[in-house]
């Protein structure tokens, strides 16, 4: 018998971009990981006593505390000398996480916890009737930010919470939309290789909240990229390294006119406002250089992007030697890894004995250390013998 | 072995020699001392747990509990405004039946702030789901934390215990105490055995949404099992007996009981000053007699009728009151005579609120307002 790890038969309302979420995740961590889910839409559609939609150990306690439960899990999952074959994911709604459970989310990370944390962001509190949350978009109608005669709805801009995760420290963040599943799922893959915290922010759409056809999910996931208004993004280590990059980006109204939550900016009055929503997006396509080939940070950050099919030659990787400005780069079991600003390898020398632009690949052998700390940094080729 | 030690310090060397794997814990005075001791014994490799420094009692309530449901004994600590803060998290762990250790150093509840003791801030979770138990000295504090392990994770129970020390006047006390051999607490308390835990080998969900046509019976199946730990304790307490050589008291302590027809009943530390008074009043020839209650949840509520039911005159002392109502323990010693006939006078007395120091004064003004007529709530010592 095949067992799924995330069931059909679960009660997820039809084109619920939760629902598909949460399948694409725990179908990228396998078998080996313990969830800790937060209260919210997730945890009521898929545990209804006596059934449950999960095929791994799934816990559940209250709204805010899912991060820290998670460290919990985390933290006896180490005492038993078990965190090498478990994997630990923390994961809630976008009220669980960027409004009551902020402060939690803010200890785990704090404290360094080897968790995966994933926010599915559809943008209000939907499990107890779409109320406003802290990422709920501006001019977005919920119930407890209606439109009216005096307001276009939410006033206020989503808190930037990948960057609140970037404050901290953590090894890896992004941002991704279930319309790009292989994106993401190449980004759990990632988040899970990497020792720490981490931090995926997922957008999913709420068919019911949002008040769209269920039929559009897809549409509409894609389309809050490609207008710029949902920038796709990688950090690692605090650093940029990716973005997804848009060819020609949409007009907001493309995206907004498909929502009954935002009907009420399709009005004469309402023009200015979709305005504004427009200087989100081109602000976004700005900030993060999202446009192809378009802006000069995008251009440089693609040109800086190395991948491991980049071959180095012996004589290329010994002029990667941290000295003079260069990049200090080490080739290791036929990888290249790049050290450039590491403290420890400050000049490419590290600790007086081993030197970036070589081979160290039978130096690890007395070192007082294993190949895990090479995890912390980036591969940036592969070496030619 | 006896040692002269803080009650906190006390309680800290119990948690080592219980090797609780996973600590959790957020500061807050009166409970410092022995969170303090514990990190220091981790950072020293005297102990092999974890400690996570959280960000609030409600993190470090919900890092035990993730723990726990991981399968490993865990260990918190705290009071007052901290334990206020834990509520939800308190409920969770117990509805999911996680056998946490919570050690309470009794405080004060703000406002307005006071750090000092009593017993408003655990009193106020009784209805939590914990097995609640309060300690008279430190002697006490740490056996009954012995019992907790043991009787938390005992099969038959699987529910967290609270161990209530009094803030100050026992957790920054100096008393001689008779510290264990780690032999005899590893002859006692076996390693931890979850009965379900977070494991892939074995997936399950744990924490589900449960709808009117189940909830009522996890309420019914935590309840049964409370009466059920009135029947287990003293066989524990036996074993209790046997590997350390003393007895313990989980459920109540009679004091000079026997033929005692006015009786105090009361909680916790001030315990030992009604002792004192009780010994004094014999000796003019008084027919006084002490009622300890030690177990607060599960209520031994036939055992305290049968302790009592020869008393004419009974008082009962607290440092907490159900405000617009009268003091929790009042109403529960209350209720375990109703429904049966000559009823004793069973009066309600608040002393040692906010750390105000109960005195031998204090006791006596307790004893000669019991002739007079039933009352609910006398507030004793108090300036107006």
């Amino acid at each position: 018998m095949v067992t799924e790890l995330f069931s059909s038969g679960h009660t997820a309302c039809a084109g619920c971009g939760q629902a598909l979420g949460a399948r694409l995740v725990v179908e990228t961590t396998g078998p080996n990981v313990v969830i800790a889910n937060a209260t919210g839409c997730l945890e009521v559609f898929t545990s209804r006593y006596p059934e449950s939609a999960w095929g791994v150990p799934w816990i559940h306690s209250l709204f805010q505390n899912a991060a820290a439960v998670a460290s919990g899990v985390e933290a006896a999952l180490r005492i038993k000398g078990k965190l090498d074959q478990v994997r630990v994911i923390s994961q809630g709604g976008d009220g669980a996480t960027a409004d009551i459970g902020m402060a939690s989310l803010s200890g785990m990370f704090d404290r360094g916890h080897d968790i995966l944390y994933v926010c599915y962001d559809n943008e209000a509190y939907m499990n107890t009737g779409v109320q406003r949350s802290g990422l709920t978009p501006f001019d977005s109608r919920t119930t407890t930010s209606p439109s009216g005669k005096k307001s276009f709805g939410n006033p206020r801009p989503k808190k930037n919470i990948p960057e609140i995760a970037n404050a901290h420290n953590v090894p890896y963040v992004a941002t991704a939309s279930v319309a790009f599943p292989k994106d993401l799922q190449k980004k759990v893959k990632k988040a899970l290789s990497i020792r720490g915290p981490k931090y995926i922010q997922i957008f999913v759409p709420c068919p019911l909240g949002w008040r769209h056809d269920p039929g559009l999910t897809y549409e509409i996931a894609k389309l809050v990229v490609e207008t710029g208004l949902y920038p796709i993004l990688e950090y690692q280590d605090g650093k940029l390294i990716s973005v997804k990059t848009i060819d020609a980006p949409k007009p907001v109204d493309e995206y907004l006119k498909l929502q009954g939550r935002y009907a009420h900016l399709f009005t004469e009055r309402g023009k200015g406002e979709i305005a504004k929503i427009q200087a989100i997006a081109d602000s976004n396509i700005k900030k993060y250089g999202l446009l192809k080939g378009g802006k000069e940070v995008q251009k440089k950050m693609v040109e800086e992007k190395f991948t491991e099919e980049k071959i180095f030659t012996t004589a290329e990787l010994s002029k990667c030697d941290g000295k003079d400005g260069r990049p200090a780069y080490f080739a290791y079991k036929g990888k290249v890894y790049d050290t450039t600003g590491s403290d420890r390898w400050a000049d490419g020398a590290h600790y007086n004995m081993h030197f970036a632009g070589s081979d160290l690949t039978d130096a690890l052998v007395e070192a007082p250390h294993g190949d895990e700390v090479f995890e912390r940094f980036k591969i940036v080729g592969v070496l030619k013998v | 072995m006896r040692q002269y030690r803080e009650g906190s310090h006390a309680v800290a060397e119990i948690v080592r020699m219980c090797k609780a794997q996973v600590i959790s814990a957020y500061p807050i005075t009166p409970q410092t001392h022995i969170v303090e001791s514990l990190a220091q014994m981790v950072a020293d490799g005297e102990l092999n747990a974890e400690f996570i420094n959280v960000e609030s009692e409600h993190s470090a309530a919900s890092v035990v509990q993730g723990a726990s449901a991981t399968g490993v004994r865990t260990y918190t600590a705290t009071t007052s405004q901290g334990l206020l803060y834990m509520i939800e998290v308190l409920y969770s762990i117990a509805g999911l039946r996680l056998p946490v250790v919570l050690t309470c150093a009794n405080r004060a509840v703000s406002s307005p702030i006071n750090i000092w003791n009593d017993h408003q801030d655990s009193v106020t979770v009784r209805d939590a789901g914990w097995l609640q138990f309060y300690a008279e000295n430190n002697q006490e504090a740490c056996d009954l934390h012995l019992m907790a392990y043991r009787l938390a994770e005992d099969h038959n129970i699987m529910l967290p215990v609270m161990v209530c020390m009094d803030g100050y006047i026992l957790t920054h006390a100096y008393e001689v105490v008779d510290l264990p051999e780690q032999s005899q607490v590893d002859k006692f308390l076996p390693d931890f055995k979850p009965v379900h835990c977070l494991n892939p080998d074995e997936p399950i969900s744990m924490g589900v949404l449960m709808g009117p046509e189940s909830y009522t019976e996890t309420r019914y199946a935590i309840h049964q099992t409370m009466m059920d730990a009135l029947n287990v304790i003293p066989g524990i307490a036996d074993e209790f007996e046997r590997v350390f050589g003393r007895k313990v008291n989980c459920l109540i302590e009679k004091y000079r009981l026997e033929d005692a027809t006015q009786v105090f009943v009361a909680m916790g530390s001030m315990v030992g000053t009604i002792k004192e008074i009780v010994d004094g009043l014999r000796e003019d020839g008084q027919k006084v007699g002490l009622l300890k209650v030690i177990a607060h949840r599960p209520f031994p509520k036939k055992i305290v009728y049968e302790a009592l039911k020869n008393a004419r005159e009974i008082a009962v002392l607290e440092k907490a009151i159900s405000l617009g109502e009268e003091g929790p323990l009042l109403s529960d010693v209350k209720s375990a005579f109703c429904g049966y006939g000559n009823q004793p006078k069973i009066s309600g007395f608040i002393l040692g609120l906010g750390g105000r120091d109960i005195t031998n004064k204090s006791i006596i003004e307790v004893h000669s307002a019991l002739s007079g007529s039933q009352v609910d709530v006398k507030f004793i010592d108090l300036k107006i």
